[in-house]
């Protein structure tokens, strides 16, 4: 429908078009004074400046009156489902080359704002990884390229399509792709109608923590793995938990096995988990038996842990400590025939066969370990992409696409190939950014990030999901998928191309209804991948692998080795480098924060007179520049050995992520099998110091058996009632439970009272939560220099505490001051207790008490709440916190221009989109901290309300619990009886259940599980030794 | 003539009378400023800036420019509000403890020793206010009337009886300490030359004329001002010892602290009169007033004090093994031996061994030694409140939040700062208030009857040697015109 202005905008006449939008006519009828027409010189003139003066000064006027622009503007129409205020959910998938997570994404008023985990998925179910929920932050990354550049210069899609196609179209050479793993059917259909329309093309993918050697083991496949089923498992070198290969998936199949309770129909059981590797990764802190061994030794474990398996030959030379364990763990796994698992994260192909025979010896192949419907999440091929090094360089490629991949940074062979990418006449970087790799090339044509995006995935073979646009494109960015459709000649969106293709998957029949069913539960079943196998190279037969790995000869004796490693935060420093979230998400083990280090033993650090925080330089042979980094002196690190992350060091990648640490990828060496990613070194102290920015830096329990309470499963198996020690308070009736004697009287709750379960079982303390809390409540990032200042803004922080050599029980014999000072070392193959800490919600809360401004009290529904406009910031509930939860705003940290590096999503109109618009962003000078998600406590409410009945439990989750891939955390409705968190803390009373710090008697409403060991011997609080 | 006592030292030497006394307190304030006190001030000054500066950068910054931490929330705020309300302790007790206990001694250092009260009780409230998040807020504390619903001030909160203990304490020192002024004043006007002079001091003395009815009240309001003040010298540092011993915290949460903490505060306040007083005595050349038997007694009650802070810190060790209390022992062990053992070393040498040198009648008798030992003290306690707060927060009951604190340039800033603010107020004080007490030293110059009481003539500003010393003084039977009689208070 459309109003005419008039009879001239109907007739449309070329005059009336050529005015109609021009605000004034070109000229106003104004008398000309003409030379020697004297006689209206002096009146006609004037009284047209008038008139001219006078329209000048009523339009000047007028103009300023105007209106500025608004830049919220409301909806004329409302949008179907779109309700101000109001969000929605609709499921998606994150990929990013390396963990795969199926999500909901919180939308609100038209901008995502937050990600969850997708219950529906059986991949993930529910899970999320602490990447995937910082990853909401990267789509408003004021760092990603805005509009497509062809040779330094902004164009706009077409001039860059013409400028490709006839790139394309003269190209003589090979056209190379060369992208991460692509694990979407649809993806790699539109790079095969690319491929198809050109001559020469091939496509390269390549991990960035490649799994080569794994896949060429396998004839071409990744194993799915179940831990779920795997009764013992042995990991070499695997960090399953943390960063190899689907962590989200594998830590939610291991925890099923760890879990306790007590009032099954069996006496509970434990999975036992071996782990052999060099640095203390997230799944080695998680172990109930830790090897710490040098790189150079894992072959000879393979060999070792083959040859009593499977048998064969001569067991090579390993310390009397490992053989032992060895032993040990191959006696558990021969008893446990196709109910364990071997894992190894080495990606030496010779080991990998091991694995696989191993594997294959004890039955696990069908059970544990699923061939036939493997993983597809690593695709990439070390030697073709070394080979493509080779081409880049011989000039062998004409044209060379970038898709996502950032090899000049990320590859080891990166130098090669940013000297080589000029040697392409065509080069194209699809990346997000103007990266290391996407800088080099001719033309950045960048790709939509995912939540602006349609797509498929299929991680595992069988497993389908979706990704679907929650908002349209930020910037004038196109999907790398449809600029690959437009290269080879189509005009298709991708849209119909991948609706198109679910055709085959889900059946011509009901299409459009299955269809709607997938793109609303973000998954489906079905498979659309072929298994062929990528691998051209022959599957290494086990007798050879032996016969390979008896030749790797020992390294000479004082080398020190280094192992590279991922972040479970940063991972391959990717897109997630210039995300502040994961940057100053602490290390789960080394609670390390902004930038990476040299984590070497004690010994080591002792024998070199190094100190925590001195300024290595750390050479190898063949790497040019030697990385200058800090020391950390990390327990359980292996003897003689360094560790390493990759994912650092960025000079490209936004604000936030240049030049934050080094870069350590050079230290990876291509060898004939793959990357290898460990690495001869040389340390030398340069004198310099520069402190590593820790959120924990003391790292023992102190035996303070209060705060930390674990058992091992013979006792729990034994009488579940004496696995946790009760705190009691002498009274003149005796000893007594705390809560017996109180000054206080007690709240009444008549409606909810709401309380949370922590089983320190299921927490492998993998740091989702800390996100997930981060992004639900606009919580600051605050940058290096304040993490080292101990102010970082975390609610829900995860206390790591290794177990010590000494304790209490030396007093006698080694006296109090020595003992208490020996309990502060932890030991150097430590145990590792993982403990989720936020605000306790205290019933006698400490904090409450002394604040005197009421501006933190008590709710009727057992919350403890900040009212930050009342406060005023003594601080005094944080010193008077017994949990130290309490978080103050010591600076704007949304306008303090301090901050704009490392928070500056709080800065700008693009970044500000991500805040959570139920959250206040606190002010300058007031305290915070958890609130138990009360915004979703009273969205649930309401909802319930809304129906005339009573939440259910389970509607209202705070964001952490949401989160956890483990389900450690279980929040609930204490007054419900039905509720989960209700039976739980009924079932577990006396047993396992405890609170923090029970003999201060705060009487929190968070309680937490005692820790279950499958050990002899818990080394935090040993059994008295015998008399 | 002045009386001499057989048995007793004199508490003003050198035979003042009555005009010495008014002539040698006014001189200070009719004179031009002498060139020691204007150096003085220029250093104050130069403080006072830094003061400015590092509030400055507070304020608009945030507290962040300060070095505390998530686990550490106090440091050198609260080290330094404690340490100056401390201080401020010795002024009140001074003046209305000694008071009610007929020390004569005290009354030529009381009106020195208020001045300090009051200016450290300044010092001491800037701290609660800057240590604000949002200071702007600070009114928040006061149970106002407001519209906001039923927000009102928590009277559970020991902070909020700081805010009703210290403004009590400041208000009525402020009071004491002005209503002794006013005869002081009085004279000063009587004897002002320039105009201004005149004006302002007629203002400050209240129309002060020295009536008998106007010294009767004075005396009155004195007592009555006395009595209101002396259970204000426990109630305030107990009130403050709350805000620890009220709290969770191991090593804050203790029953001993409020006896401990006013024991502390009148050890810290005579340590730092006594700084001030050698100071004041010998730039304003007062060594008549301020003579080595009052160090003396001074030094005495400093070393009472010490002792008693001495046991309160060994008891503190006791309680924590007798409790049994792992929280709290190793509180205490941490104190003594863990990462701050240096703040915790000072503390006990500054504060319990040193003192115990006063045994020692050299010493005490010793202006130099005495002098360097208020310094110390203190020193001590600085460090006591320093290690009370800081040693006990940093390592309390999780060890994941363990933590250390240091001190940035800005918390050095605000802390020499507020001393600057305190010596120029001193100075400016000791420059333009008279310094001792006129009226009151006047009632403890002894005198027969027949060597009367001296006036001192024409008021021409100087000290008349040959007037002093002249072998017929003016000699006047009866009761002294201008000295109050209190025969109370005559021995």
């Amino acid at each position: 429908m459309k109003y005419w202005k008039g009879i001239e905008e109907l007739d449309n006449s070329p005059e009336f078009a050529k005015n109609a939008f021009a605000e004034f006519p070109d000229f106003l009828p104004v008398k000309e004074s003409r030379a020697g027409d004297a006689e209206d010189t002096s009146v006609a003139p004037r009284r047209d400046f008038l008139k001219l003066m006078g329209f000048g000064v009523a339009a000047a006027t007028l103009a300023a009156c105007e209106a500025p622009v608004r830049k919220a503007i409301p909806y004329l129409n409302k949008p179907e489902e779109v309700d101000p205020t109001i969000s929605n959910f609709y499921a998606s998938t994150y990929f990013t080359g390396s963990d795969y997570n199926a999500v909901l994404v919180k939308n609100r008023d038209g901008r995502p704002i937050k990600l969850e985990g997708n219950p529906e998925s059986p991949v993930t179910r529910g899970g999320l990884s602490a990447r995937a929920q910082a990853a909401i932050l990267s789509l408003y990354d004021g760092g990603r390229l805005q509009h497509f550049m062809a040779k330094g210069k902004k164009v706009d899609f077409e001039e860059a399509d013409r400028a490709i196609r006839a790139g394309l179209n003269s190209a003589t050479g090979k056209i190379t792709i060369v992208s991460p793993t692509i694990i979407s059917p649809s993806t790699k259909r539109a790079i095969a109608a690319f491929a198809g329309s050109h001559r020469n093309v091939e496509h390269v993918m390549y991990d960035v923590n490649s799994a080569s050697g794994l896949l060429q083991a396998n004839g071409g496949v990744l194993p799915a793995y179940d831990f779920s089923r795997a009764n013992v498992i042995v990991s070499l070198g695997a960090d399953f938990l943390g960063t190899w290969i689907s962590p989200v998936e594998y830590s939610r199949q291991y925890i099923t096995n760890r879990k306790v309770r007590s009032d099954g129909p069996a006496k509970p059981t434990m999975s036992r988990h071996y782990q052999f590797e060099t640095a203390l990764s997230l799944s080695g802190s998680n172990a109930d038996i830790r090897v710490p061994v040098k790189p150079s030794q894992m072959a000879a474990v393979v060999l070792a842990l083959y040859g009593a398996i499977v048998g064969g030959g001569a067991v090579p030379t390993l310390t009397p400590a490992i053989n032992e364990k060895i032993k040990t763990a191959a006696a558990e796994l021969q008893n446990n025939r196709g109910a364990s698992l071997v894992v190894a994260g080495s990606n030496d192909p010779a080991v990998q066969s091991l694995v696989a025979a191993i594997n294959q010896s004890l039955g696990n192949v069908g059970t544990t370990v699923d061939l036939t419907n493997p993983s597809y999440v690593r695709q990439g091929d070390d030697a073709r992409m070394a080979q493509f090094v080779r081409d880049l360089n011989n000039g062998a490629i004409s044209a060379v696409f970038f898709y996502n991949a950032n090899p000049v940074y990320n590859h080891p062979l990166g130098a090669q190939i940013k000297a080589g990418i000029a040697k392409a006449a065509l080069s194209v970087s699809l990346n997000d950014r103007l990266d290391e790799t996407g800088s080099l090339c001719q033309y950045q044509t960048p790709d939509s990030h995912w939540l602006e995006s349609w797509n498929d995935y299929e991680p595992k073979r069988g497993f389908l999901s979706l990704a679907q646009p929650a908002i349209t494109p930020i910037f004038k960015t196109r999907q790398g998928q449809e600029s690959f459709l437009r290269w080879a000649g189509s005009n298709e969106t991708y849209y119909n191309f991948l609706k198109a293709g679910w055709r085959n998957v889900l059946g011509a029949n009901g299409f459009q209804a299955a269809w709607d069913k997938a793109v609303h539960d973000g998954v489906a079943t079905g498979t659309a991948l072929a298994v062929a196998p990528a691998f051209s190279s022959p599957v290494i037969g086990a007798a050879e692998a032996v016969s390979r790995l008896r030749n790797v000869t020992a390294a000479p004796a004082g080398t020190v080795e280094l192992a590279l490693y991922e972040k479970v935060g940063i991972g391959e420093g990717g897109v997630e480098a210039n995300n502040p979230f994961l940057q100053e998400l602490p290390d789960p083990i080394s609670k390390a924060t902004w930038g990476n280090y040299v984590a070497v033993p004690r010994a080591m650090a002792v024998a070199n007179k190094w100190e925590q925080g001195d300024v290595l330089s750390v050479s190898a042979a063949g790497v040019a520049k030697p990385l200058n980094l800090p020391v950390l002196i990390q327990p359980g690190q292996a003897d003689g050995t360094v560790s390493i992350a990759v994912g650092y060091g960025r000079m490209m990648a936004g604000r936030v992520g240049d030049n934050v640490g080094e870069n350590a990828f050079p230290f990876a060496q291509v060898g004939k099998d793959g990357i290898v990613y460990t690495n001869a070194v040389t340390l030398k102290a340069t004198g310099a110091n520069s402190p590593i920015a820790q959120t924990q830096t003391h790292h023992t329990i102190m035996d303070r058996r209060e705060v930390v309470q674990e058992n091992t499963l013979a006792k729990y198996r034994e009488n579940p009632k004496e696995v946790t020690e009760y705190e009691r308070i002498a009274t003149p009736e005796g000893l007594e439970k705390p809560s017996k004697v109180s000054l206080w009287q007690d709240y009444q709750y008549n409606d909810h009272h709401w309380g949370m379960a922590i089983d320190l079982n299921s927490c492998i303390g993998c740091g989702s939560c800390v996100i997930g809390c981060q992004t639900e409540n606009n919580i600051a990032v605050v940058g290096k220099q304040q993490v080292i200042n101990r102010r970082e803004m975390h609610w829900m922080r995860i206390d790591r505490y290794y177990s010590s050599n000494a304790h209490k029980s030396d007093f006698d014999e080694k006296g109090k001051l020595d003992t208490y000072a020996a309990m502060e070392d932890p030991s150097d193959n430590p145990q590792v207790v993982f403990q989720p800490m936020l605000c306790q919600h205290c019933n006698h809360a400490p904090c409450e008490t002394v604040c005197p401004v009421l501006a933190t009290t008590h709710s009727s529904e057992g919350l403890n709440q900040m009212t930050y406009n009342r406060c005023v910031g003594t601080r005094y509930c944080a010193n008077n916190c017994p949990y130290k939860v309490r978080r103050f705003n010591w600076f704007s940290y949304y306008s303090n221009e301090k901050f704009e590096d490392v928070n500056g999503h709080m800065f700008t109109d693009l970044g500000r989109m991500v805040l959570n618009p139920d959250v206040t962003v606190r002010a300058r000078g007031v305290m915070e901290k958890c609130s138990f998600c009360v915004q979703r406590i009273q969205l649930g409410k309401l909802e319930a309300k809304k129906q005339k009945r009573r939440p259910l439990d389970g509607e209202v989750v705070a964001a952490c619990a949401q989160s956890c891939p483990t389900e450690a955390i279980l929040f609930g409705d204490m007054r419900d009886p039905s509720s989960r968190i209700s039976k739980l803390l009924k079932r577990e009373d006396g047993e396992r259940a405890f609170h923090v710090l029970d003999s201060i008697n705060v009487q929190p409403n968070v309680t937490y599980l005692t820790k279950i060991r499958n050990v002899e011997q818990s080394a935090f609080f040993p059994e008295e030794k015998p008399a | 003539m002045q009386h001499v006592s057989p048995v007793r030292e004199p508490l003003v030497t050198s035979g003042k009378t009555y005009h010495d006394v008014t002539q040698d307190i006014c001189y200070q304030v009719e004179a031009a400023p002498n060139v020691r006190w204007m150096g003085a001030l220029a250093v104050a000054l130069v403080l006072l800036g830094v003061f400015f500066y590092s509030v400055y950068r507070t304020l608009w910054y945030g507290i962040g420019e300060w070095g505390l931490n998530k686990t550490i929330g106090w440091a050198w705020d609260i080290t330094n509000f404690v340490w100056w309300v401390g201080i401020g302790h010795a002024g009140t007790l001074i003046s209305a403890v000694l008071l009610l206990f007929r020390q004569k001694w005290r009354s030529s250092i009381n009106r020195a020793a208020e001045a300090m009260t009051i200016f450290a009780v300044i010092c001491a409230a800037m701290f609660p206010v800057l240590h604000m998040g949002r200071p702007w807020l600070a009114f928040y504390v006061f149970p106002l009337q407001n519209t906001l619903g039923s927000l009102w001030a928590n009277f559970n909160s020991p902070l909020l009886w700081d805010v009703f203990a210290i403004s009590t304490y400041f208000t009525v020192s402020l009071v004491f300490w002005y209503t002794g002024l006013v005869p002081d004043f009085a004279t000063i006007r009587d004897r002002a030359k320039g105009k201004i002079a005149k004006v302002s001091y007629s203002l400050l003395s209240f129309g002060w004329t020295g009536s008998a009815k106007h010294w009767s009240r004075y005396e009155t309001v004195s007592l009555i001002l006395a009595g209101v003040s002396t259970p204000l010298v426990l109630s305030v540092h107990t009130i403050v010892s709350m805000d620890f011993a009220t709290s969770v915290v191991p090593g804050w949460h203790t029953t001993i602290f409020p006896p401990y903490f006013v024991a502390g505060a009148i050890f810290s306040g005579f340590a730092m009169v006594l700084t001030l007083m050698l100071i004041t005595r010998v730039v304003f050349k007062l060594e008549d007033y301020i003579t080595l038997e009052h160090i003396a007694l001074m030094n005495k009650i400093m070393m009472t004090t010490g002792s008693i802070v001495g046991v309160a810190y060994i008891t503190e060790f006791f309680i924590a093994w007798y409790s049994q209390v792992e929280y709290e022992q190793y509180c205490f062990i941490n104190r003594a031996t863990g990462p701050y053992w240096w703040a915790y070393a000072s503390m006990m040498t500054c504060n319990v061994i040193t003192p115990q040198l006063v045994w020692f009648r050299r010493v005490r008798y010793s202006i130099l030694l005495t002098f360097i030992l208020s310094i110390i003290v203190n020193i001590g306690m600085w460090f006591e409140r320093f290690v009370i707060i800081v040693s006990s927060l940093h390592r309390d009951y999780l060890p994941s939040s363990w933590a250390m604190f240091s001190p940035t340039s800005i918390d050095v800033g605000v802390y020499v700062g507020t001393i600057g603010l305190f010596f120029t107020l001193f100075l400016l004080f000791a420059k333009f208030f008279p310094v001792i007490n006129m009226a009151e030293v006047k009632t403890i110059l002894k005198y027969t009857v027949n060597d009367g009481p001296t006036y001192g003539g024409t008021n021409d500003g100087s000290q008349s040697a040959s007037r002093r010393n002249s072998p017929t003084p003016y000699s006047t039977p009866g009761v002294p015109a201008s000295a109050p009689v209190n025969y109370d208070k005559h021995d």
